[in-house]
């Protein structure tokens, strides 16, 4: 209260000054007063009554009924002043929630962590960005004892933070499978009795599940209603969709997943991503997929790293710097020889 | 060390103007300034309000309170309404009264100096004091 009562003796001498002068460097310092108020939590109501109470000692035989229209003001203001310490408080509230966050962010980031695995017959490229804090998308490579790769891209239909538990869930489940079951048609099958068993009707799962033979340079797939991949074959120059039919993980308890494979040459690319990056709306418009794949194509002849690095750049360009969906983009390059 | 001093009825939406008439005379006369003044007759309104639009009938209560050297106003708002289910959510800014708009009970407790509430199946009864400031 006390700070309030040397407030209002500043106030009463601005407002004295600012009658007599009417100088914009009052004024100014009548804009210093309010962000001070601000500060202290000085509802609107209670300035008005230091107005008033400033006017009637500036000018003492002040009209009754302009006297009476303060009360009024005072009256219609105090709802004002109740809705204004409403949002203060929602707001430090915002903040906490905000941290509280960022704190699930960063422990899912850890919980989710995977390497790049190194291998000599694979240069690999990875970025994954989520759109808000907590991703939707999911990656996760797998390499075993013989130097083979499997590789998978998931999205959880939802975003945020129960899409997010639920890719945890299935990051476990993955890391449960032994080293002889990473053939994709198994993985998808197990991976869908988990989802279905655990997670809440509505929350369904796509995934795309690779698995890349280092000795026969086979590459085995099998999809759960993904976005097809693609190969980019450096003998046509052209790209070939690879996609395989299976239900979304979740829908049903038993799903059998079709399982193809494709031959990869030295210097194919493939191509793995989630639909963040073919349905990235630029002006109300979808891009094309042909638009991503010809930014792929254009910086073919780089390191799979800097490939990804300047799709992604590329993308968040021409979204504004604000990306409305998780982008999550894997690309694979088999060395020569 | 009081006296009752008065009491309004509530049953329909003029008596909430009656409920804060009775509250600024006594305000008054206890020496509340002109923004407690206004602080206490919204308190009034709301809690008033409140009873008109959930419980139909209910009063409120004025109580003149001396703890020397203080002085202060205790209102009591009484009701045999349904009740208030879950008094912690109520207590939460953003929960839904009068449709949104209203102060609702965070607001009438920011308004006064104490507050207190009780609800069960025979009704809410919520005690709110304000001190006039010496």
């Amino acid at each position: 209260m006390s700070s309030l009562k040397s407030d209002m003796q500043d106030y009463k001498e601005l407002l004295s000054q600012y009658l007599k002068t009417k100088d914009e460097a009052v004024l100014y310092q009548a804009e210093q007063f309010s962000k001070q108020s601000i500060q202290q939590n000085i509802s609107p109501d209670e300035v008005i009554n230091v107005h008033y109470q400033a006017l009637q000692e500036l000018i003492p035989n002040i009209d009754e009924s302009v006297q009476d229209s303060f009360q009024f003001l005072i009256e219609t203001m105090i709802s004002y002043g109740l809705a204004y310490q409403e949002h203060q408080v929602l707001r430090e509230k915002q903040i906490e929630l905000k941290s509280e966050i960022g704190v699930a962010a960063n422990m899912q980031n850890t919980l989710l962590k995977t390497s790049v695995p190194s291998a000599n017959a694979m240069d690999i490229g990875v970025k994954s960005v989520p759109a808000k804090e907590m991703n939707g998308d999911y990656h996760h490579f797998i390499k075993d004892e013989q130097g083979n790769i499997g590789v998978a891209v998931a999205d959880v239909i939802g975003k945020g933070i129960p899409a997010a538990f639920c890719m945890s869930m299935i990051k476990f489940a993955m890391e449960s499978f032994t080293e002889n079951q990473i053939y994709p048609q198994w993985i998808l099958e197990s991976l869908n009795r988990v989802v279905g068993r655990n997670v809440d009707k509505g929350m369904f799962v796509t995934m795309f599940y690779g698995l890349y033979d280092v000795y026969t340079h086979q590459f085995y797939y099998a999809s759960a209603g993904h976005e097809p991949c693609y190969v980019l074959r450096e003998e046509t120059g052209e790209f070939e969709e690879i996609d395989a039919k299976g239900l979304l993980l979740g829908v049903e308890s038993t799903v059998q997943y079709e399982q193809l494979q494709t031959a990869i040459n030295p210097n194919d690319l493939i191509v793995l991503l989630t639909d963040g990056v073919t349905e990235c709306r630029v002006d109300g418009r979808f891009i094309e997929q042909e638009e991503v794949l010809n930014v792929i194509k254009a910086h073919a002849h780089l390191e799979s790293q800097e490939i990804v690095d300047h799709v992604f750049k590329y993308f968040e360009r021409l979204q504004d710097f604000q990306l409305r969906d998780d982008f999550t983009l894997v690309v694979m390059k088999r060395n020569d020889g | 060390m009081k006296e009752t001093v008065s009491s309004v009825a509530i049953k329909k939406e003029w008596d909430i103007v009656a409920a804060r008439q009775a509250g600024r005379q006594i305000s008054q006369r206890l020496g509340f300034g002109s923004v407690d003044q206004a602080r206490i007759t919204t308190a009034i309104s709301e809690l008033a309000r409140n009873i008109y639009l959930y419980a139909k009938e209910g009063e409120i209560i004025f109580d003149e309170v001396h703890d020397l050297p203080k002085v202060g106003l205790k209102i009591i708002a009484k009701d045999k309404g349904p009740g208030i289910n879950d008094l912690s959510a109520a207590m939460k800014d953003g929960y839904s009264t009068s449709g949104g708009l209203g102060a609702g009970l965070p607001g009438v407790k920011r308004l006064m100096d104490e507050f207190d509430m009780e609800s069960g199946d025979t009704g809410t009864k919520v005690t709110v004091i304000k001190w006039a400031r010496p």
